[in-house]
């Protein structure tokens, strides 16, 4: 192997791998844990001794980014196996801590327990999903991958399928997934950052990007690998440590994800007595009133149009010949303005009102039963029936998407690159979803006993006898958390609640009674999730330009150091791009993460399998399970997506296939990837003899 | 790129051996892969019987599927570690250097 270049003298090596490697390893990490409890004990003494909130706000992003940027800068390097997959040389163990990291996004940490808390066993779907999806990598990718031994997943692909072709489709493919995924992050960088210091959303991008940036920048994967291992330290004390709070306040043990089945069934009472309510019912009908009055509206737009203009327009005189204040004129002016100005906008406007009013029309505000699988009734009317089947097969597709889109993202695929052997690339990935599971098994306990808190405790509270979480939060951001008393009785009903997903984990502290430097904490871990998989994502992105386009295709003869400082280079405009299109806010954050996944799932998975599993497969059929596999999933995704079909101009109505929704698109992907690949492969000749010896080898350990 | 020894036949029966029994792990574990992720999601609404206070199917998909999917990936880094050394041996057996690096 041309590539490898050998880094460290022969003397210090010794350090650097093997069992005393890992015993060092442990001693830094309990350091780092140590010195961080030590930090959030210095926190809650300053709050106590009556710092401000702002500053100890600050001090929590700004104290781990410092210890985060110190492992940065001691990682530096300029050589590429130190650059692009961190010396081969993670203990499984700590390799398993970074994948974790690196894979639990912000939509992990912040996300998934709100998702939760909304759908119940719906949400489910995401947990099964993004689990099982380890165990594909493990039996069918990582130890090949290992095994190999290069630097990307194009790389992988190319040896595999004879060249260049199918290495320029694998690095579009790769950057096309992470940028859309890495924007995500970074737009959790801003907002977390934003809502903790107060400072304007846009800084907050940039400010985040900074930490991100003094991570990768220096060090490439070896920087990353060592901040994400103590990204994960923090971003499991902060999620673990409000919830075991949670759950001894709610007189539980302090491990509810042991316990809280018994949570659960007081939910599901709860659900009873609340649906049976009347004052929930009254509710109900009030929201069921306003919902048809915008019904009526929209049956004929231009009269209900005409009708409030004129109401408007007379108000306004009477006010000015009644000589009222000048303050009343200019509301009643406010308010005509304010009207939609014509039928097409009345109609955008009206359509939106009714719905969001349909939608608080429902039982239990919305929210399915917890614990019931799937919606609809497989023993009811037709109806019924047929909402059963459907719910039932988009959960099963979606689970499926996100298992297979799991073991196709090349940010997390190549960690497994970065192991000192196949074996320990095997036991890494069982770490890896050990140290997953540790958070997994606690967002959905998380939901229901914020559920209990909820309906139990909240609900049937006096306004104004209402805790200060919610008016605090009700205060920072109303599409997290809004309540009204809608039916006039002074009690808070659930129906009168309206709850954004990311609250739950954001509010679980205040929640539970705890101090504000726990809240510090939790975003200090919300922004250790963001900033990890930020990282690894921009470097699989500059490292699909920098290595798999300019070095292997441009410029082949580039020497080692310049092929480090291009990807440096390249690190960096990308970065400053994903920021700028975050600043922008694109709409729809989850919609972007899950096209990422059915993405990379069909574009990556059939290749990735059969070319280990299949010895004919070749690249003529390689190339056309992508495209095809590729091109099928984004027509589905796009052509489905209300956006893009208003962008597009699209008016038929939508036609889903078999009820799926967009979200799962990969479920049409993947299948005929796998078909595209082999069937042309069939027909065209069969690999090369060195593609066909580059299977037997990585077949063996 | 990985170079390939020009193997003799014994160890090219012995790599095969090493594959086969490979392949039949590695599709024994996505089968049980496969009935946890699919199969009890799929009749989730007639496996709610209660226990320890969840429904069944949720717990399989809040918890129970985490942790089988956690052992099956264990099991297959154990067995496939036997069945790199088996490979050794029988390498060893026929007198051919370990092809491991």
């Amino acid at each position: 192997m041309t590539l490898r270049t050998r880094t460290f003298a022969p003397a210090r090596s010794r350090f650097l791998r093997g069992p005393a490697f890992s015993r060092r390893l442990h001693w830094i990490y309990l350091a780092f844990g140590l010195a961080f409890l030590a930090f959030v004990a210095a926190m809650a003494l300053l709050e106590h001794l009556g710092l401000p909130r702002t500053w100890i706000g600050f001090l929590f992003l700004v104290g781990p980014i410092v210890f985060y940027a110190g492992i940065g800068i001691l990682s530096r390097t300029t050589d590429p196996t130190e650059y692009y997959v961190a010396g081969r040389r993670v203990p499984a163990f700590y390799n398993g801590m970074a994948t974790g990291a690196d894979w639990m996004s912000a939509a992990s940490f912040i996300g998934m327990a709100g998702t939760l808390y909304l759908s119940g066993y719906g949400g489910l779907a995401y947990i099964l999903g993004w689990t099982g999806g380890f165990c594909l990598v493990a039996l069918l990718i990582a130890p090949y991958l290992r095994k190999f031994g290069q630097y990307t997943i194009p790389d992988f692909l190319a040896a595999r399928y004879d060249g260049n072709l199918v290495r320029v489709l694998a690095a579009v493919a790769a950057i096309a997934c992470s940028f859309l995924y890495v924007v995500a992050q970074i737009y959790g960088v801003g907002l977390i950052t934003s809502r903790l210091t107060g400072v304007a959303f846009e800084v907050g991008v940039f400010f985040g990007l900074g930490g991100i940036l003094v991570c990768s920048f220096l060090g490439g994967m070896r920087a990353v690998t060592w901040t994400q291992v103590a990204q994960y330290i923090v971003l499991l004390v902060a999620y673990l440590v409000p919830v075991a709070w949670l759950s001894i306040r709610q007189h539980a043990t302090p491990v509810p994800q042991a316990t809280y089945g018994y949570q659960l069934q007081k939910v599901i009472a709860s659900e009873k007595r609340l649906q049976a309510d009347p004052a929930e019912q009254r509710v109900i009908a009030i929201f069921q009133a306003r919902a048809d009055a915008e019904q009526a509206r929209l049956d004929d737009i231009a009269a209900a149009l005409a009708a409030e203009r004129s109401v408007a327009t007379r108000r306004i005189a009477e006010l000015k010949a009644a000589n009222a204040p000048q303050g009343d004129i200019q509301a009643a002016e406010r308010e005509l303005a304010r009207l939609p100005r014509d039928a097409d906008a009345a109609r955008d406007e009206w359509t939106r009102a009714r719905d969001a009013d349909r939608e608080r029309a429902q039982p239990l505000a919305g929210m399915p039963p917890h614990a019931q699988q799937f919606a609809g009734d497989p023993r009811g009317d037709a109806a019924a029936r047929r909402a059963f089947d459907e719910s039932r097969r988009n959960f099963i597709a979606l689970v499926f998407c996100l298992m297979v889109g799991t073991a196709s993202l090349p940010h997390v695929l190549t960690r497994f690159y970065t192991t000192s052997s196949v074996a320990q690339a095997r036991a890494s990935v069982g770490w890896s979803l050990l140290f997953i599971a540790l958070l997994y098994l606690t967002a959905p306990a998380l939901a229901v006993l914020v559920k209990v808190e909820v309906f139990d405790a909240l609900v049937g509270t006096r306004f104004d006898q209402l805790p200060a979480w919610i008016n605090n939060w009700a205060h920072v951001d109303g599409s997290l958390l809004q309540v009204s008393d809608v039916n006039g009785d002074g009690v808070l009903q659930l129906g009168e609640i309206k709850i954004g997903g990311d609250i739950v984990v954001l509010a679980t502290p205040e929640i539970a009674g705890l101090p504000y430097v726990i809240s510090g904490l939790v975003a200090a871990g919300g922004l250790a999730a963001a900033l990890s998989t930020a990282d690894g994502l921009l470097l699989t992105i500059a490292n699909a330009l920098s290595h798999d386009l300019w070095f292997r295709i441009v410029d082949p003869k580039a020497s080692a150091t310049r092929r480090v400082t291009v990807s440096k280079v390249l690190l960096l405009m990308v970065a400053l791009g994903a920021a700028y299109v975050t600043a922008q806010k694109p709409g729809d954050i989850l919609l972007l993460v899950s096209a990422a996944f059915s993405i990379a799932a069909s574009a990556f998975f059939p290749v990735l399998v059969l070319g280990v599993f299949w010895k004919r497969a070749n690249r003529w059929g390689a190339a056309a399970g992508m495209v095809g596999g590729l091109g099928l999933t984004l027509y589905y995704t796009l052509v489905n997506q209300p956006g893009v079909r208003e962008l597009l101009g699209i008016t038929s109505p939508v036609q889903l296939w078999w009820g799926i929704q967009p979200i799962a698109a990969g479920l049409f992907g993947v299948p005929v990837g796998f078909a595209l690949l082999v069937v042309v492969s069939l027909l065209t000749p069969p690999p090369s003899r060195a593609a066909r010896e580059m299977v037997d080898d990585v077949r063996l350990p | 790129m990985p170079t390939s020894e020009s193997a003799a036949n014994p160890s090219r029966a012995a790599r095969a051996r090493h594959w086969r029994r490979t392949q039949r792990l590695t599709a024994a574990l996505l089968l049980a892969w496969f009935v946890v992720g699919f199969v009890v999601t799929w009749f989730a609404r007639d496996l709610a019987f209660p226990f320890f206070g969840w429904p069944f199917s949720f717990w399989v998909a809040a918890q129970g599927g985490i942790v089988v999917f956690v052992a099956l990936i264990a099991v297959y880094a154990r067995r496939m570690a036997r069945n790199d050394r088996l490979l050794a041996d029988e390498m060893h057996a026929a007198d051919v250097p370990d092809p491991r690096r």
